[in-house]
């Protein structure tokens, strides 16, 4: 596997406050990476650290291999579309194409148009007189039209409406099969991620708390219901992930590689919501104050 | 980037080029009639013999102009600062469009490169260029008032100087405070503080003066003054065209100024003519004054005392205060480009 993302000890600083703070993982190359977490677990912070828009305070990062803004070349590779996907007002659409040229050695200038058509924006509006999802769609072809090897996407989609919300992530699932561009991509809302990622990263507080192909977490995850019991009655090859007891029934989430064979319980399959709200109580439970202390980007 | 920078700053430039064209048609038309002013009335005076009134009439012509010309090189850089230099980088993070521009296959660096390039040397040639015009415009007048000095800050190469570092300091508080009105503020600021700085602290150390000690002579202005506060004086202007005079005295070998126990005995028959006339305010005096015999005699113990900077300075004035302001310039630039590569965001 070779790591589209990788970092080790990443960490960043504001005056006292870490926005991240030793963040070690790796991210695969050619997947949807959706990467959730609560609020200021540094997703933003990190995604910021990867397009060299944020130098590190302490730790490395790579992205493709090479060190984030080191030049044109590594800054070519990527594709950013920031949070809230900002664009110059005064400017018009196809402005913003020109400026993509102007800008991007490797642009695809029949691509963005053809993209611009599709989307059905007018060439000649200014970009201030966009709708949200407009101007996100907007900041995604530009994103795309440089030829990037990796898309990171910070939230694109967290200030739109649910309507533009499905339109951009149907447009981002197009052009990850007509490109096949590696993309990353991160959101608090799972639903989203769901629809186009096929890798999850959950992030909590700086650490990752899961990782793996989506399709593999799902199958190896269950959510076990019978007669209540106690969690160390359960087999050493099942992980608790979550419980919760009544006077009479238990229920645990557990990840276990091999299938559940006891008659007790009844199995049912976890959904992506249920493993990612999993995983963040069971960080925040193992957390003594609660939700640890880290700022928020911005 | 070129191009983008020359797309995105194409408004600022044609307001500027704007501005330069209404210059340009106010000099044209107003200038002309200035020349033929200073032509048929000044260059012919000593003919017509009567100098003052014809120097005094070019000199308070077009008085509006004159107000408006000086105050436009006065106030232009400063607009360059605020304007143009401010809002830069700060525009830029108070739309949050510094992650659009900044993460194109352009480095942050050959980005500010090529803002600065262009807006900075655009920012000087209009400087410039309404220097040119201006100074020309005033050239007949000038030419009458030979108190280069007092205009200095208005005419020549100085603005040049004045607009590269208003705009770089806009763009500097813009990176370091990443809010354009805020950083158009303290540009503001820091712009006529450096300005008065410049002018009132540092100007004046740039060179040592000359010291240069001149026999009285009769001249317009020659007086004696009967001051209430400091008594009897006497008092010998200054006949240095051009230059800029930093003191002028009337003192004797020893450096002392004449004390009013000599003035009266010398002057006595001046103080008590009828007419109660102290001063001599006309080129010939009345010889019936006592004027004459009171000159003589403090002209034969005194002389004049003048610590100035001769007109031949002007131009190594002028090279060295615009080579201050640029270099205040560039050290803020290299200090944008370290900022922006080491320290952000």
């Amino acid at each position: 596997m070779t790591a589209a993302l990788e970092t080790s000890g990443l960490g960043k600083q504001y005056g006292q406050k870490w926005a991240l703070h030793d963040c070690t993982l790796a991210i695969p190359e050619g997947k949807v990476v959706g990467l959730v977490g609560p609020n200021g677990a540094g997703k933003s912070t990190l995604l910021n650290l990867a397009v060299g828009l944020l130098a590190p305070t302490s730790g490395t990062i790579e992205v493709l291999g090479g060190r984030p803004s080191d030049g044109p070349s590594q800054l070519g590779g990527i594709g950013f579309v920031a949070q809230d996907t900002p664009t110059y007002e005064g400017m018009s659409v196809a402005k913003h194409l020109r400026m993509g040229a102007w800008l991007n050695p490797h642009w695809d200038s029949e691509l963005a148009e053809r993209r611009i058509k599709q989307l059905g924006l007018d060439p000649l509006q200014k970009a201030g007189a966009l709708s949200g999802g407009q101007r996100a769609q907007l900041a995604l072809v530009l994103a795309l039209a440089k030829k990037p090897e990796i898309l990171i996407l910070d939230e694109p989609v967290a200030s739109l409406d649910p309507l533009a919300r499905r339109e951009f992530l149907q447009t981002l699932m197009e052009v990850v099969a007509e490109h096949g561009v590696s993309v990353v991509l991160s959101s608090h809302l799972i639903a989203d991620l769901e629809r186009v990622c096929d890798y999850l990263v959950v992030l909590v507080a700086s650490h990752v708390q899961l990782s793996g192909d989506v399709s593999a977490l799902l199958v190896s995850h269950y959510h076990l219901s019978g007669p209540r019991r106690k969690r160390s009655t359960l087999p050493a090859n099942q992980e608790v992930i979550e419980e919760s007891h009544t006077d009479k029934q238990s229920v645990f989430m557990v990840r276990s590689d091999d299938p559940i064979i006891d008659p007790a319980w009844i199995v049912k399959p976890v959904t992506l919501d249920d493993l990612v709200l999993g995983y963040m109580r069971q960080a925040r439970e193992a957390e003594p104050h609660g939700r640890p202390d880290l700022g928020v980007l911005r | 980037m070129i191009r983008f920078t020359s797309f995105q700053f194409r408004i600022q430039a044609a307001i500027a080029v704007g501005v330069l064209v209404l210059v340009a048609i106010v000099v044209a038309i107003t200038g002309p009639h200035l020349i033929h002013l200073y032509d048929t009335t000044v260059a012919n005076c000593k003919a017509k013999g009567d100098c003052s009134s014809a120097k005094a009439a070019l000199s308070s012509s077009d008085s509006f102009l004159q107000t408006a010309l000086g105050e436009l090189l006065l106030v232009v850089p400063a607009l360059i600062g605020l304007f143009w230099g401010a809002p830069l980088i700060a525009r830029e993070f108070e739309t949050g469009t510094f992650r659009l521009v900044w993460t194109q296959s352009v480095t942050r660096m050959r980005w500010l490169a090529v803002k600065l390039g262009i807006i900075g040397l655009t920012s000087m040639a209009v400087a410039g260029l309404a220097s040119l015009m201006v100074s020309w415009w005033f050239s007949p007048i000038d030419k009458v008032n030979v108190s280069q000095f007092t205009s200095f800050d208005e005419r020549g190469i100085v603005a040049i100087g004045y607009a590269a570092f208003a705009l770089a300091f806009g763009v500097t508080a813009g990176l370091l405070i990443r809010r354009t009105l805020p950083a158009m503020f303290a540009t503001l600021v820091a712009f006529v503080g450096a300005r008065l700085a410049v002018t009132y602290w540092v100007r004046p150390h740039l060179m040592a003066p000359v010291k240069t000690a001149i026999p009285l002579h009769v001249i317009f202005g020659t007086s004696l003054e009967q001051n209430s506060a400091t008594g009897l004086a006497f008092f010998e202007p200054v006949n240095i065209p051009n230059a800029w005079i930093y003191s002028n005295e009337v003192a004797n070998n020893s450096g002392h100024a004449p004390s009013a126990k000599f003035l009266e005995s010398a002057c006595h028959s001046l103080l008590s003519a009828p007419s109660g006339g102290v001063q001599s305010n006309t080129p010939t005096p009345n010889p019936n004054s006592g004027f004459p015999e009171c000159f003589a005699r403090v002209a034969a113990k005194f002389h004049q005392v003048v610590i100035y900077q001769p007109a031949s300075r002007y131009w190594a004035f002028q090279w060295y205060e615009t080579a201050i302001f640029v270099g205040l310039a560039v050290i803020l630039a290299g200090f944008c480009f370290w900022w922006v590569r080491r320290r952000l965001v």
